[in-house]
């Protein structure tokens, strides 16, 4: 199914450009930041814009105007916002663990010791 | 009106999102370490999965929600076996 | 009859989220929804106890304007680049929540907002090792974290 953006009045096209661009420009901003921190852990930081708010926005923006151009609710857009909110934290919390299993184990002097006796 | 506000605004879109997409490969060709280069593919496939959304609302398809869904899924599950290999050596123990 | 509702009822939502709304749906969506609880019965997961479920809007709104916030935060650090050093760190916060599930919803909250992560969860002294972009003062974090969520955490999960 075809939905045209004409059928849209002018102010809601505006609300879904400012959603599309806010979402972006997060992802974008995110991505720059990912370039740019000098360490590991400061980088890790800089995707979650893109997952929190950047996601979120374009979702926004989606569910808007398929809503609004079709003229029923579909929310569908919910579902992959709920995922990556949900998914991305699991992924990154294995990455920094496995990150801190490297750098303790090459004895990497700015990484914190384990608290407690070590496991084997 | 609003076809020429939404064209223009999704296609800018589009282009921040392209950059970001290339940033994050930029990071996962010379990142240092392995951990670099496997967050750069995670925030590879997110904005890829981001642009597919933005090209959902230009071209007024919904089919473009579900390639969105897969990349998610599929992005996800990689994403943690290759923390998991990292962390581990081995995926399936 | 119902082992697990609120996955139920969870499970229905996203089928009627995938198809559309209409009586067929509902009916293919809570025959299958239902017989997934009970395949999720005979794995016998942990069932959470939610005491206050009625509280979790709120951890929501919360949580949400957070992320916001955090979001320009960290928008500001990555933009200003060099003109402005920020500091960040490692820090060790003790916990009082015991609860697996709570602890990882405290988790994707901390990790969620951009600017905190959150790294490793030592179980023998209770303790989470998170690292944050740009800390001003510690105890601001720790306080951040106890006063902010975990109370309301606390509150859900008791």
């Amino acid at each position: 199914m075809i939905y045209s953006a004409a059928d849209i009045p002018v102010w809601m096209a505006v609300v879904v450009a400012f959603f599309v661009l806010a979402g972006a420009a997060l992802a974008l901003i995110g991505a720059i930041g990912f370039l740019r921190l000098p360490t590991f852990y400061e980088r890790i930081h800089a995707p979650t814009l893109a997952t929190s708010w950047g996601t979120g926005g374009i979702m926004c923006a989606s569910i808007l105007f398929f809503s609004v151009a079709g003229g029923r609710l579909v929310a569908h857009e919910v579902l992959i916002g709920v995922f990556i909110t949900v998914t991305t934290p699991v992924t990154f919390m294995l990455l920094a663990r496995a990150a801190l299993h490297r750098d303790r184990f090459e004895n990497n002097p700015k990484v914190p010791r384990r608290t407690g006796p070590v496991k084997l | 009106m609003s076809a020429i506000i939404l064209f223009t605004a999704v296609s800018v879109a589009q282009l921040m999102l392209t950059t970001a997409m290339a940033i994050s490969s930029v990071r996962m060709f010379y990142g240092p370490r392995a951990q670099d280069r496997i967050v750069g593919l995670d925030a590879l496939y997110v904005n890829s999965m981001l642009l597919l959304v933005t090209f959902g609302i230009g071209t007024g398809k919904t089919v473009y929600f579900e390639a969105a869904l897969v990349i998610g899924l599929i992005g996800f599950v990689s994403s943690v076996s290759l923390a998991k290999f990292l962390m581990r050596g081995e995926v399936i123990e | 009859m119902l082992p697990y509702p609120l996955l139920t009822v969870f499970l229905l939502v996203m089928w009627l989220l995938l198809n559309r709304f209409t009586l067929g749906h509902v009916l293919l969506g809570g025959m299958v929804a239902v017989c997934s609880s009970w395949a999720m019965a005979a794995l016998r997961p942990d069932k959470p106890k939610l005491r206050r479920w009625y509280l979790l809007p709120k951890l929501f709104g919360v949580v949400m304007l957070d992320i916001i916030r955090s979001n320009i935060a960290v928008s500001r650090v990555i933009l200003q680049g060099r003109a402005k050093e920020h500091r960040s760190a490692f820090i060790n916060v003790p916990l009082e929540l015991r609860d697996p599930t709570a602890l990882a919803i405290l988790s994707i909250i901390v990790t969620g907002t951009p600017g905190s992560a959150w790294l490793e969860y030592d179980s023998r002294n209770s303790s989470v090792l998170l690292h944050v972009l740009d800390l001003v003062d510690d105890d601001e974090w720790r306080d951040l974290l106890k006063n902010r969520y975990e109370k309301l955490l606390l509150e859900i999960f008791s």
